[in-house]
């Protein structure tokens, strides 16, 4: 896709193809001779695991669907059915419900690894915005694909969900009866959500190819930052790093399976299991862990249309990252400031993912009752929530800008090879490793 | 790079762990752990035991199906692979001889096909497990307005599956000092509920709450044809496992899969690991 192509037909039959479509060649340039940066580490493998994990989802969705009934007064039972009468339907299953947290599990370190290496920045761009389409797009896909089964969670959480629509004024209301296709998350609800289910995943494979053919043309970042100045800082995809992703995803595949085989029900919640009853109510709804954030940050405002757009902008932000950071610098390997900063902000999404797992009102030191501080117990996970979120928002549009300015970065190697010599995990024992006085 | 790798999945098994662990702690709402109980089919390498799950289901049939239904479960799965009365001898759980008899001694209606009247006729194994009550309004009606829920999943439906079930089986206690116990209703403190409007005035508020469901097992309810001695905890505990089986009857079948699958992985994550080295092993990095 980018550069020369080295492609050369063997036989009769490719040099016929490659002067009509050239479909082999596009091929050999993309995952064989593609020049890779011999440096990259693990965090650069999760990229073919989310790839692989689209690949699983959909195949199993696509089996799903065959055997799974869209009506309120079915679906439930459908499933159970999978589960106990259809052949090898409990493996389906387990690996599409498990699947679905391995792929925003995957998803999320391949974004960590995005902001600690600094990926996003010039000439990747259009690159990240169209991986945030594709988060997005799975946020989508994960709720939809929630509701199917027409658990206690799954009814309740579209109806919690559908609702915060309402909140926008004036056009709120027609839009949630529009969107459940009635006055209530009900059986036209279920057929439409199904419906998107299906679709979604598609429109992400989609960008999936976009979100590629972007990595292609400025080629892979890597853990120096440093851009690529010669062949020697490459090496070809094939065979490289197709055995080096191909270690990591089997790897990430034992994970996957300890969860399918050993603790399939370990992600998910109990109240799923009970068939969905409009008329009783969960007493304490929560979304799947990987949306938990989010849930945090909607709940930590006491308005519900101020909450709703600040869920809305904690994503909206990611798409204006590349413009946020003003650092010139890629990898916060030579960032030590903005490297804690990090840590600090990876620390408090997780953070505010325990507050979206608790009720607003729990007490988040057991026993202690801390003083009241305006509306709330300070001690609650709606104080924790509020300033977890307010430094969410506080490290993009404060944080980021401003380290660019004013940090001192550490001596960045001119070249990847540099560094990749003396780096201290390779150096051999005893060498001192001191990038920056090789100049 | 190895303990990179795992440096890695463990941070991943640690990121998820995380909301897990967390609880499900409710602002009022209060119930007691439940009983720490061990299954034969706990672990990996857990299996049912088959003896227990005959006892279960004759607690089941006996005593809660009087009242609750299983309408996901057919008595041909009684018979099938990792059930009850599975017998290597019928391939086909509908041949079963044991399932059959099972199946024969219940009642469900049916069509006549040549008058089209509402028949009653003995089960089969294709047959599934007779409801007690034709609608919700009829179970409504004769528990005193409270519905006893389908138990199909009720293994998987409750945090803590079994264990929870068979703490509420066993946990009825006399209610605590000071608390007024609303007619047809019997605390309980492994049920999920907020005591607090039951309490006299400055009386301690307990774990628990009301459930609609009386004391269903007593010692010498059920008759084990087996010798296993029939105690109010002899019988919840079989009944539990009765119902953890009929909530997930693939799970051996999931467990001895999920062991292929390991040391399938295990040893091709290992070729891969070498073959990794060998190619990378002339490219400074």
């Amino acid at each position: 896709m980018s550069g020369h192509s080295t492609y050369e037909p063997k036989s009769g039959l490719e040099r016929w193809l490659d002067s009509r479509l050239p479909l082999l060649r596009f091929a050999h340039d993309t995952v064989v001779t593609f020049p890779t940066p011999k440096n990259l580490n693990y965090w650069w493998t999760f990229g073919g695991i989310l790839s692989l994990m689209l690949g699983l989802q959909i195949v199993t969705g696509i089996i799903l669907a065959m055997h799974y009934v869209p009506h309120v007064d079915y679906a439930f039972n459908s499933v159970q059915r999978i589960m106990r009468d259809v052949n090898y339907g409990w493996l389906i299953r387990n690996l599409h419900s498990n699947g679905a947290s391995m792929f925003f599990l995957a998803a999320y370190i391949h974004m960590f690894r995005n902001l600690y290496y600094g990926s996003f920045k010039a000439p990747r761009e259009v690159l990240w915005i169209l991986g945030c389409v594709i988060y997005l797009l799975m946020i989508g896909t994960a709720f939809f694909g929630y509701v199917l089964p027409w658990g206690q969670m799954s009814f309740h959480g579209a109806v919690v969900i559908t609702n915060l629509l309402g909140a926008f004024p004036v056009v709120g209301h027609a839009i949630t009866t529009w969107l459940w296709g009635g006055f209530a998350v009900d059986d036209p609800t279920l057929n439409r959500f199904f419906s998107l289910h299906y679709l979604l995943p598609f429109m992400i494979a989609g960008v999936v190819g976009l979100h590629v053919w972007a990595l292609h043309v400025p080629g892979n970042n890597n853990p120096t930052g440093v851009n690529v100045t010669s062949p020697q800082d490459t090496v070809a995809f094939h065979p490289y790093y197709t055995v080096k992703d191909g270690f990591a995803i089997s790897v990430f595949l034992i994970m996957y399976a300890v969860f399918v085989f050993y603790l399939p029900d370990a992600l998910g919640d109990a109240a799923n299991y009970v068939q969905a009853n409009p008329l009783v109510t969960p007493a304490h709804i929560v979304p799947e862990w990987y949306l938990l954030p989010f849930y945090a940050i909607l709940r930590a405002v006491p308005d519900k249309l101020m909450g709703v757009l600040l869920m809305f902008g904690a994503i909206a932000t990611l798409f204006v990252l590349p413009w946020l950071d003003t650092s010139k610098v890629r990898s916060m390997r030579y960032r030590p400031t903005a490297r804690l900063y990090f840590f600090i902000f990876a620390f408090t999404c997780i953070v505010l993912g325990f507050c979206g797992a608790h009720a607003p009102d729990d007490l988040v030191i057991p026993g202690v009752s801390g003083p009241q501080f305006l509306d709330a117990n300070l001690n609650s996970f709606v104080w924790l929530s509020r300033i977890s979120a307010l430094f969410y928002f506080v490290y993009f549009w404060v944080v980021t800008p401003l380290l660019g300015l004013f940090e001192t970065p550490l001596p960045v190697p001119e070249t990847i090879s540099s560094p990749v010599l003396s780096h201290p995990a390779s150096a051999p024992a005893g060498a001192v490793a001191s990038p920056e006085k090789r100049g | 790079m190895l303990r990179k790798a795992f440096a890695f999945a463990a941070l991943g098994l640690a990121l998820m762990a995380g909301p897990l662990f967390a609880g499900q702690a409710l602002a009022a709402t209060t119930q007691a752990e439940p009983r720490d109980i061990h299954w034969s089919f706990e672990g990996p390498f857990g299996k049912f035991d088959k003896a227990q799950l005959q006892r279960g289901y004759k607690v089941y049939r006996e005593v809660c199906s009087s009242c609750h239904s299983m309408d996901l479960l057919y008595f041909r799965n009684l018979g099938q692979k990792g059930g009850p009365f599975y017998d290597p001898k019928y391939a086909n759980p509908n041949d079963n001889a044991v399932v059959k008899s099972l199946a024969h001694d219940i009642q469900v209606k049916d069509i006549d096909s040549d008058t089209g009247d509402v028949i009653s006729r003995p089960a089969g194994p294709a047959d599934k497990f007779a409801a007690p009550f034709p609608n919700e309004p009829a179970a409504r009606a004769s528990n005193g307005g409270a519905l006893p829920p389908d138990l199909s999943v009720m293994a998987k439906a409750r945090e803590g599956g079994p264990a929870y079930i068979y703490s509420i089986l066993t946990g009825f206690v006399a209610p605590p000092k000071g608390m007024t116990v609303p007619e047809d209703k019997y605390y309980n403190p492994y049920m999920p509920g907020d005591m607090t409007s039951a309490m006299a005035k400055g009386a301690k508020v307990p774990e628990g709450g009301f459930i609609a469901m009386p004391p269903p097992l007593t010692d010498g309810k059920v008759t084990f044809d087996d010798g296993t001695k029939s105690t109010v905890a002899n019988e919840a505990r079989d009944v539990s496992a009765f119902l953890a089986w009929a909530a997930e009857p693939k799970m051996e079948e999931r467990k001895a899969f999920g062991l292929g699958a390991m040391i399938y992985l295990l040893i091709f994550s290992v070729l891969l690991w070498f073959s990794y080295k060998k190619i990378w092993k002339n490219v400074s990095h």
